[in-house]
């Protein structure tokens, strides 16, 4: 349903507040993309949102983001009150922290992307699976998993307080390997190239 | 005369304490045979490294920055592996996340000389001053840092300066500018940037590179700016270019010295050490030696002097106040702080970098009578005889000088005599190298003019007439203009000349006389003078076929050499075969010229030689006419 003019002007006003990072120029911009995405969806939302698909599309167009497990990853963070569309203020504000958020908000988003199952932390099963595909050379010798598990075994060891050295010689893990969002921050302070550690899911400067 | 003494000028001021690494680095071998833990931990990190996306890459990578990337076994380990490849290969992707990964581990083991070597032969090098134009600002710092730390070896700092290295380091400094608002990335791009180029500009290439790129009015900028860990390297890059005249220029007249002189008193002693090196190198210039004073920096330098714990800084101060001396206001200054004392109780228990530069500044306050008697009444006589007994050529020259610099007062001479310091003097003829030669004999002058019963002393040296006769026939100027300076004073005593004449002095002395060096015209006429005192010399010159070339030397124009050629002349004129020689070679007109002159000596010289070739051409005319 077409918005009134006045209803819009509250719209972008708001979103400036609450996004914080935009001008109110460059939410009206936002808020006009939106327009055009939802008239590409399918009628299903009544033009109150978009769905997974368009999502996914604009977010490969317009940042060249392809993992699909990230990209469902990020809808969901997106999709805040989980009805499978994006609302307009889901839409700006998720942006807000995509383009331009400060460390912190960058460091929940990822690892609310990451916390594939949302219970607040990310289990050595969910790294498996965000890695699955990273190994492109496998060594012939190797099972095709035992590279991925290793690099979670490692990924583990560097960030995660709970986690028991032990050296490489012996296989014996403890089970108690996850992180929690304090483990993630910390290690992200530390070094920031960690925050997209389990795959791309912020948009490259280029 | 003395600046070859400044050798020890590569040693101070350097930060990184090894010296140039030109030849492939020999690998030490290691105890064991067995491949260390770090080598296997290591090694399974680079199987995601190169076998991974761009995601495994970044893990693996962090995870590696957890071994001890600063010892060898680890820093060695990455080269075995064959993970230094893949580093550098990371690098030439457009991946930011991983290049910034890889640098960051290439930064610190860039540290260790064989790592170095390995990463220039890989073609690092190129793609870090490739990386120097990226948009990414923390991607520009590391990549400036390594090659500073790379670029400690010649070729590498060929290689960057081949492929435009130095270009985009002088780039990134201007692309910054010198506010008092900076950000902290701004203020890490300019330090690493200026890391870069000081290493960088060890290479004299690169030195004339940085100053064709723009470098040195960005010097003069970043120069004023407060930042200690930004000053440092940049006033590091000035102290290793100030060998350049034109760097040298650029400093006086873009008001550098205003800065460095501030920051001698700055608390941070690295910064002070870099500050005092640039100045030690400058002041070679008296146009500088001038602006310090004027900039009121002998004060800072002379009170620096009474932190003698960093060696480092002594050494690069002590350098400083030595070259400041030479100029003869800045001698002045120096005694109102009392730094020829100072200086007189740095003469024991130094290291030989700071002793070098205490004696070549002692030796230059010298010049000044005052201090002669200042030096001796704090006891510093006795150590600098003393010094005399060293073997280092360097130290030997300064002492040298020192030593006949004080010899010039006659208490002082009484003291160094009865060190037995004249006979260490002419011991020092016979050291191999022609500067401690030449600075030996240039000394024994005031020595032999000052001594008590001098003649006999001379006498008591044995074989001493004969070694000092024979260098006469070194190659050397300075050696030979020395030695006739120290002839004429020997001649002065009739037994010493006698023997020097059997001995040989007379034909040794005319061979020289053929010669265009104005000094040594000087004091070889000099010498000649001084030596038609004994026996049949006079006419020995005329044989040896000396006066003609002594005729022509009153072309010169120099006074100093007019009056010593009037003398000799004078002398020698005394026989009628050398009147006739000097007569057809002209030598009445020119003497007639300098008759009206102020300097006495050469008026009576002049006109006595007049006198005595009118005689003999009156003597001749009557011979003939009856």
């Amino acid at each position: 349903a077409a918005m009134s003019r006045k209803g819009r002007k509250l719209l972008v006003d708001s979103l400036t507040r609450s996004a914080k990072h935009f001008s109110k120029s460059e939410v009206e911009c936002l808020v006009k993309l939106f327009d055009t995405l939802v008239a590409k969806a399918s009628s299903q939302y009544a033009g109150a949102g978009f769905d997974r698909t368009v999502f996914r599309d604009t977010l490969y167009s317009a940042f060249g983001m392809t993992d699909d497990v990230v990209l469902d990853r990020v809808f969901s963070t997106f999709d805040k009150e989980n009805r499978g569309c994006i609302t307009v203020v889901e839409w700006v504000e998720g942006l807000a922290v995509l383009l331009r958020g400060t460390l912190e908000e960058k460091m929940k988003y990822c690892f609310a992307v990451y916390d594939l199952n949302g219970d607040g932390y990310i289990s050595k099963e969910e790294m498996f699976q965000m890695l699955k595909d990273s190994l492109l050379i496998q060594p012939a010798d190797e099972e095709p998993d035992e590279g991925v598990k290793d690099l979670v075994e490692i990924a583990l060891k560097k960030m995660a307080s709970t986690y028991l050295y032990v050296t490489f010689l012996l296989q014996d893990y403890d089970h108690d390997g996850k992180l929690s969002f304090t483990d993630f921050e910390k290690a992200v302070r530390e070094e920031n190239l960690l925050l997209e550690a389990f795959g791309p899911c912020l948009p490259d400067i280029k | 005369i003395f600046s070859k003494a400044s050798s020890s000028l590569e040693d101070v001021g350097e930060s990184s304490s090894e010296t140039d690494e030109d030849e492939q680095p020999i690998r030490r071998q290691e105890g064991s045979t067995d491949l260390s833990a770090e080598y296997w931990g290591i090694q399974k990190l680079a199987k995601y490294v190169k076998g991974g996306d761009p995601t495994a890459t970044v893990i693996a990578l962090c995870s590696m920055r957890d071994f001890n990337l600063s010892e060898e076994t680890c820093q060695l380990a990455i080269k075995d592996t064959g993970c230094l490849e893949v580093l550098i290969n990371l690098l030439d992707t457009e991946e930011i996340k991983c290049q910034t990964g890889s640098l960051k581990i290439l930064k610190e083991i860039s540290q260790n000389v064989l790592i170095r070597h390995a990463i220039a032969d890989l073609g690092g090098l190129e793609i870090m001053v490739k990386i120097l134009g990226s948009p990414d600002t923390n991607l520009k710092c590391l990549a400036a840092e390594t090659i500073a730390n790379v670029a400690r070896f010649k070729r590498a700092r060929k290689t960057v300066r081949q492929h435009g290295g130095i270009k985009k380091l002088v780039e990134l400094l201007e692309s910054i500018s010198v506010g008092s608002s900076y950000q902290a990335k701004d203020i890490e791009t300019a330090r690493c940037a200026a890391l870069a180029l000081w290493s960088c500009s060890k290479s004299t290439r690169n030195k004339k590179a940085i100053r064709k790129a723009g470098g040195i009015p960005l010097l003069a900028r970043w120069l004023k700016c407060s930042h200690t860990n930004i000053l440092i390297p940049i006033v590091g890059t000035l102290q290793e270019c100030a060998s350049e005249p034109s760097y040298r220029l650029a400093i006086r007249t873009e008001g550098m010295i205003e800065d460095l002189v501030k920051n001698l008193s700055s608390e941070h002693e690295e910064l002070q050490m870099h500050c005092a090196s640039a100045i030690f190198k400058c002041a070679e210039d008296e146009e500088i030696r001038d602006l310090v004073r004027k900039h009121e920096g002998l004060q800072p330098l002379s009170a620096l002097l009474d932190n003698s714990e960093n060696k480092q800084l002594l050494a690069a101060v002590t350098g400083a106040i030595w070259k400041c001396a030479i100029s003869r206001e800045n001698v002045l200054k120096f005694q109102e702080y009392k730094t020829v004392e100072t200086l007189v109780t740095l003469l024991t228990n130094q290291p030989e970098e700071v002793l070098i530069n205490v004696i070549g500044a002692l030796g230059e306050c010298c010049q000044e009578e005052e201090n002669r008697g200042t030096i001796r009444r704090c006891g510093g006589i006795a150590p600098m005889v003393q010094l005399l007994t060293a073997t280092n050529q360097a130290l030997l020259v300064n002492v040298n000088k020192a030593v006949g610099g004080c010899a010039m007062d006659p208490e002082n001479m009484l003291i160094i005599d009865s060190l037995d310091g004249v006979r260490l003097l002419w011991s020092l003829l016979k050291n191999p190298n022609p500067d401690v030669q030449a600075s030996a004999a240039w000394a024994l002058c005031p020595c032999v003019e000052n001594a008590k019963n001098s003649g006999e002393m001379v006498r008591s040296f044995v074989g001493g007439l004969e070694l000092i006769v024979n260098l006469l026939k070194s190659k050397d100027k300075e050696v030979l203009t020395s030695v006739c300076a120290a002839i004429a004073n020997i001649a002065k005593d009739q037994e010493n000349l006698a023997v020097m004449t059997d001995h040989g002095v007379v034909p040794l002395l005319s061979k020289l006389a053929n010669t265009n060096n104005n000094k040594l015209k000087r004091h070889l006429a000099e010498a000649i003078a001084h030596c038609c005192m004994w026996g049949s010399n006079r006419v020995a010159f005329g044989e040896a076929k000396a006066v003609a070339p002594l005729a022509r030397y009153l072309k010169a124009k120099d006074p100093l050499v007019h009056r010593a050629t009037a003398l000799a002349l004078y002398q020698l004129s005394e026989d009628p075969n050398n009147c006739i020689i000097m007569h057809e070679n002209g030598v009445v007109k020119l003497l007639l010229a300098m008759v009206g002159s102020t300097d006495d000596a050469l008026q009576e010289a002049a006109a006595g030689c007049i006198a005595n070739i009118r005689r003999l051409a009156l003597a001749t005319e009557k011979a003939k006419y009856g």
